[in-house]
């Protein structure tokens, strides 16, 4: 039988994470500091309007952008929060989590050799998808002594005139880092000046704690140069329902809808429902856990402190981003000498792109007594380490 | 700083000083004169434990009462109130609207004892003029923690 499998396929590599996990399902009483989920449950507001939905017999497709109340308050929100205004009927599309966004956007953005720059460390699918799309990678690898932001310099080294697009993860995952409205500026000034287009993944715009979250679309001529992504999984606890959106100039939004319309017809129309309802009475939610988060930060960036182990105190999402250079090992070794040593899953940074060698992502989506437990575990470990 | 202080130990009255200080980003100092004037304003009133009785073999019983009363010149509601509120057995007391005044609840160790503090305490006294007793018979969720419920962590070990 001959291959019959795509070369592009095989050419992408499953995710680094994947072989971590294996490793962690195994070992029974593991801690495990490695899910890039909310520990959270939905609040119970939201899961009973799904239910209420599934009473009502709402068991249908909707429209395949999204039912137009959803979008309607998605343009709400971003208009309350951002200042921007984005059309309900033609500039949102509703889609299966901010991922999908992602991978449809770089399908209708991208040609065969276009440059798609993509700062690292930063979630595992922009690279994939770009590559999928025929797009070829440019890496910046971002710096720890930059708090892990993404500098003009660096922007302005990885530009060529084939690039396209820029991919903006903040706030990020792994690393936690953010960009303040003055670092936007910076980089929107290049963005235009070379005629590039970006790709702003804000799916952790809501756990932000320096300050609010500023999106790249509120500055100045960059709403019609940006495809804005966001959802619901982070913000609201709502991982499950796989749910999330777009906003883009309507050029974009229309062919993006093509591909989202063949591919997937619509988002699950429970969780559209659901997700009404937390967009219009969710805020208070959000923002208990954004403070149950913050304190958790707080700890773990003091404990820190306390065993001599050197972070950058990030102000976004649910991760802390220790660096392990001091130890003379590899992320991955690090990362699996701890786990069947003190039995604690941390993902090596290394998952998250060449540059995130040296470092471990520790999520703080645990509860605080699990977290004071770890880092028990952690002190003993690094201490053992350096005798 | 109070609202969130506040909140965290409405959760865990046990935390200490130097955890607290942490959570909040603020120094153990300006958290302990924090708490210190709490107190002393009297917005922290104390500092109690969650039990679940049932789990244990002391015995215990409680009711929900609802009383009606009649106002006289010169006893308004608190007056009436503070008459029931001082016997020790009786666990809180609301002043609310709705069909009735004052809604009681009590914690005795039979039945009995319950019929007997309604019966020769409770409905004697002058501005009473209704009582209903309702005993409880399950707790399900006190002071916003369910108390049978076992959270499993019900994610994958690692995700991206």
């Amino acid at each position: 039988m001959r291959n019959f499998l795509s070369d592009k396929v095989q050419n992408i590599q499953p995710s680094g994470i994947r072989k971590f996990f294996d490793i962690v399902t195994e070992m029974k009483d593991a801690i495990s500091l490695g899910v890039g989920e909310p520990d959270f449950e939905t609040p119970w507001h939201i899961r009973d309007e799904g239910i209420y939905a599934f009473e009502k017999g709402r068991t249908f497709y909707t429209s395949n952008s999204g039912l137009l109340p959803l979008r309607q308050e998605i343009s709400n929100y971003i208009e309350r929060t951002q200042g921007v205004n984005y059309n309900p009927q033609n500039e949102i599309i509703v889609t299966v989590g901010g991922s999908e966004a992602i991978d449809i956007g770089l399908r209708a953005l991208i040609n065969d050799g276009d440059e798609v720059i993509i700062p690292q460390p930063s979630y595992v699918s922009y690279a994939p998808c770009s590559y999928l799309a025929g797009g070829k990678n440019v890496f910046i690898n971002l710096k720890a002594e930059n708090e892990f932001r993404l500098t003009p310099e660096e922007l302005e080294n990885a530009i060529t005139d084939k690039t396209k697009v820029l991919i903006l993860p903040y706030p990020n995952n792994p690393t936690g880092a953010i960009m303040e409205k003055s670092d936007l500026e910076k980089i929107a000034k290049i963005i235009k000046e070379h005629d590039i287009f970006v790709i702003s993944d804000e799916i952790y715009a809501e756990l932000t704690y320096k300050g609010k979250h500023v999106s790249i679309v509120s500055l100045d001529g960059m709403k019609e140069r940006t495809l804005l992504i966001n959802g619901f999984s982070k913000s609201y606890a709502m991982t499950g329902w796989r749910l999330g959106y777009c906003c883009a100039p309507n050029w974009l939004i229309k062919q993006m809808t093509k591909i989202h319309q063949y591919a997937i017809m619509c988002a699950p129309t429970i969780s559209q429902y659901a997700a009404v309802e937390a967009l219009k009475n969710g805020d208070e939610d959000v923002k208990i856990m954004r403070e149950s988060y913050n304190q958790r930060r707080r700890f773990l960036i003091d404990a820190f402190k306390k065993m001599g182990l050197e972070c950058f105190e990030p102000y976004g999402a649910f991760y802390v981003f220790p660096c392990i250079k001091e130890f003379g090992m590899t992320s991955e070794e690090f990362a699996t000498r701890f786990l069947q040593e003190e039995k604690v899953a941390a993902v090596p940074g290394t998952a998250f792109g060449d540059s995130g060698e040296g470092y471990l992502r520790i999520s703080y989506a645990y509860s605080l007594e699990k977290l004071k437990i770890a880092m028990e575990r952690l002190e003993r470990f690094i201490k053992k380490l350096r005798s | 700083m109070r609202e969130q202080l506040l909140s965290i130990i409405e959760k865990n009255s046990r935390i200490g000083i130097s955890e607290l200080a942490v959570l909040l980003g603020k120094d153990e100092i300006e958290v302990a004169n924090e708490i210190k004037k709490l107190e002393e304003e009297h917005v922290i009133c104390g500092y109690h434990t969650l039990i679940d009785w049932e789990k244990t073999s002391i015995e215990k019983v409680s009711a929900i009462i609802e009383v009606r009363v009649t106002l006289q010149r010169g006893q308004g509601f608190d007056k009436i109130a503070q008459r029931i509120y001082n016997y020790p057995e009786v666990k809180s007391v609301y002043l609310i609207s709705g069909g009735f005044d004052l809604m009681v609840t009590l914690e005795e160790k039979s039945l009995k004892e319950i019929a007997t503090f309604v019966s020769d305490k409770l409905s004697t006294l002058d501005n009473v003029l209704s009582t209903g007793t309702h005993f409880v018979l399950k707790r399900y969720k006190e002071h916003g923690t369910i108390l049978d419920e076992v959270k499993e962590d019900a994610r994958e070990v690692v995700t991206p």
